[in-house]
């Protein structure tokens, strides 16, 4: 502990910490509490029971009452303890209750049923993480299918979108052609376009390209982004022109030069964007919402937004699909955040 | 994944190889290329012009051909107001309710998130132990999918949620918070700046970085204050990185739409509708399908990013060149 303590408290070249140190962490502190403790709390949420999670106020941690099995019963008694009367600190199984009195069985003798007033017993409770909202996920919801449309169009998306991203990048940094900069202007201009106002004529041509309702729909219209090509050329711009020469005198064709040189040496940049395009793709709404109606083709994201507009939340199954719905990111992130940090701020966002 | 991979590459460079044969190097560059414009075309700049026949006809029709032509009828419905301040007064007033409510909300969120992702950079900028881990911490929410934020925050602030048992333990008393229009559009903005943040915090901080290091010695060489050399120093060489944050957060403040939705629906009421779920509920949502207006209102919206989008690259041109 000390030795946590002096490693948190050592300042570079200075004695000791200024007030504004101390301000400084507090901030931060504070930032991990806001920025993390609503994911945690979502997680241990998610590991409530049902009875549990309507309780109010909620506990931090998920309980669940614990069972007896007691001979002659089939089922497992909830277990209590007795805090009045002559039984006081028993624990005893409750078999009924009613009107205020419960009936309630000793363990060492399962055929004497004893009354006694419900509020002389207490639960005996234990910290229990209750799976049931996750296996029901599988049982009651088509998880599997709306998960399996998320990973579909995820990786689709981002294979195509590597794919045709990366051959204009390469021609547009390693040729010298008439109408270059035109087509740098045109994509230039596709960033003035985002999704959000060609709504409507979009949904038409997708739709008379028989695409609605299909998860390609979601996959074809946003796999050429003027980001990916930029990131893309302004990489490939730093690969040494001679490479490319030395390879046309051994006789590669363009299609050679192109897959077997330039991706494999722009693979950083390559696996900054596939990051990015994952990420893109899985927490997609807008667009799959207008495309996809039917529930079967739904995403994750579809599914979770409609399950919490029906009238009853549905809270215990909602908080697991939200946790799963978020691990895929999650690991994502812990694996791979530097370059998610440098994509982004070389990329300016989307 | 190379297995997968390489026989495709195989198969395509058959084709590619009769072509270039065929056109040559030079005009080969337009094989490589077409991929990306046939869909740039077919999915950015061809929707562009349909907008603009949407937004002049009528009928709830989608193909064209069924839609009969009604001139600026659109834009008139839409911008039919007695007062301009006043949605009651509007013909349309989902539209102009939308509209101010977008304008508040980017002005409050883009004011608020700028000013504490400075903050926070600021912070990470000093000599502080575990910058990298502090800095992931901000970043972590901008990775979330918008309905899990909303869902995230949904959770905490519902009636029985840990909030007001926070708030009735303290003895405040909870508040309903998402059915009191107020508290629904003050919490839409928090949670936006919180989602949002991170991203911007990493920018400015890059900026930060990239200031001269001996810069900030001469300003220790003169005995200059901390508030001084902040001002004089850390503020202006860091403008221009605030203003593409600026930039950015405004293009995507005015597309607000997601998280906000999965969040409130809109409501309570209209209280947190936006100019996209506008567009979204009278094009999509609703019935009849007000095309029509849907694509008259992207217009607009149009209109306001393009502006926005060319003072962007301006200023990143600037910032390369300068």
């Amino acid at each position: 502990m000390s030795r946590l303590w002096s490693f948190l408290t050592a300042t570079r070249g200075r004695d000791r910490l200024h007030w504004t140190d101390w301000v400084s962490y507090g901030y931060l502190i504070f930032g991990v509490l806001l920025m993390f403790g609503p994911v945690v709390w979502l997680v241990l949420s998610s590991f409530k029971s049902p009875n549990e999670l309507d309780r109010f106020p909620p506990r931090f941690l998920p309980y669940a009452q614990e069972t007896l099995e007691i001979e002659g019963f089939d089922s497992p008694l909830l277990a209590f303890i007795v805090t009045e009367g002559e039984l006081t600190g028993e624990v005893v199984g409750q078999t009924r209750r009613a009107a205020g009195r419960a009936e309630v069985v000793l363990p060492a003798d399962p055929e004497t049923r004893i009354r006694i007033p419900a509020d002389t017993l207490a639960p005996i409770e234990d910290v229990a993480f209750a799976t049931e909202n996750y296996t029901s996920l599988f049982e009651r919801f088509n998880f599997l299918q709306f998960f399996w449309n998320s990973t579909f169009i995820t990786v689709m998306a981002t294979a195509l979108m590597l794919l045709v991203n990366s051959m204009a990048a390469f021609v547009l940094s390693k040729y010298e052609f008439r109408g270059r900069t035109a087509v740098l202007l045109l994509v230039i201009g596709t960033l003035m376009i985002p999704q959000t106002v060609v709504l409507v004529p979009l949904f038409l041509i997708v739709t008379e390209m028989g695409m609605f309702n299909s998860l390609w729909g979601v996959i074809i219209p946003g796999a050429a982004t003027p980001t990916g090509v930029f990131l893309l050329r302004q990489y490939m711009i730093t690969i040494p022109d001679e490479i490319l020469d030395a390879a046309r005198m051994d006789k590669a064709s363009e299609w050679k030069i192109f897959w077997r040189i330039i991706v494999p040496l722009s693979a950083p940049a390559i696996a900054v964007l596939a990051i990015l395009a994952i990420m893109w793709r899985w927490n997609d709404f807008l667009w799959p919402l207008i495309v996809l109606t039917r529930t079967e083709n739904f995403t994750l994201q579809l599914a979770l937004n409609s399950f919490q507009g029906e009238l009853q939340t549905d809270w215990p199954s909602l908080l697991a699909m939200t946790v799963l719905t978020l691990l895929p990111i999650a690991c994502v992130f812990m694996f791979l955040q530097k370059y998610i940090a440098t994509g982004i701020a070389s990329t300016g966002g989307k | 994944m190379l297995r997968i991979i390489t026989p495709v590459m195989r198969v395509i460079e058959i084709p590619m190889l009769a072509l270039q044969r065929l056109l040559g190097i030079n005009r080969l560059a337009w094989v490589f290329l077409a991929p990306n414009l046939i869909l740039f075309g077919l999915f950015a700049f061809l929707p562009v012009i349909l907008n603009i026949f949407y937004a002049t006809t009528g009928s709830d029709n989608v193909l064209l051909s069924d839609r009969p032509y009604v001139g600026a009828r659109n834009f008139v419905t839409l911008t039919d107001c007695g007062n301009y301040l006043d949605a009651n007064s509007c013909r349309e007033d989902k539209f102009w309710r939308a509209v101010w409510n977008t304008l508040w909300f980017v002005t409050l969120q883009v004011g608020f998130m700028v000013g504490f992702a400075l903050l926070t950079a600021l912070i990470l900028n000093r000599d502080i132990r575990a910058r990298g881990f502090f800095r992931s911490v901000f970043f972590f929410p901008v990775l979330l999918s918008p309905v899990v934020v909303a869902l995230i925050w949904k959770w905490i602030l519902q009636r029985e949620g840990v909030l007001n048992a926070f708030l009735d333990w303290t003895g405040v008393g909870g508040v309903n918070w998402l059915v009191q229009a107020d508290w629904a559009f003050g919490w839409s903005v928090f949670i936006s700046v919180w989602a949002h943040m991170g991203f911007y915090t990493l920018i400015l901080l890059a900026g930060l970085q990239a200031i001269p290091r001996d810069v900030y010695e001469a300003a220790i060489m003169d005995r200059a204050s901390a508030w001084r050399t902040f001002r004089r120093i850390t503020l202006p060489l860091l403008a221009p990185t605030m203003l593409v944050v600026l930039v950015l957060a405004l293009i995507k403040g005015v597309q607000t739409f997601d998280e906000i939705y999965a969040f409130t629906g809109g409501g309570p009421g209209t209280a947190t509708t936006f100019i996209i779920q506008y567009i979204y509920e009278e094009g999509f949502a609703g019935a009849p399908r007000l095309f029509g207006l849907a694509a008259a209102a992207s217009l607009l919206v149009a209109g306001v990013l393009v502006v926005l989008t060319l003072i962007q690259l301006w200023v990143n041109r600037r910032n390369v060149n300068g």
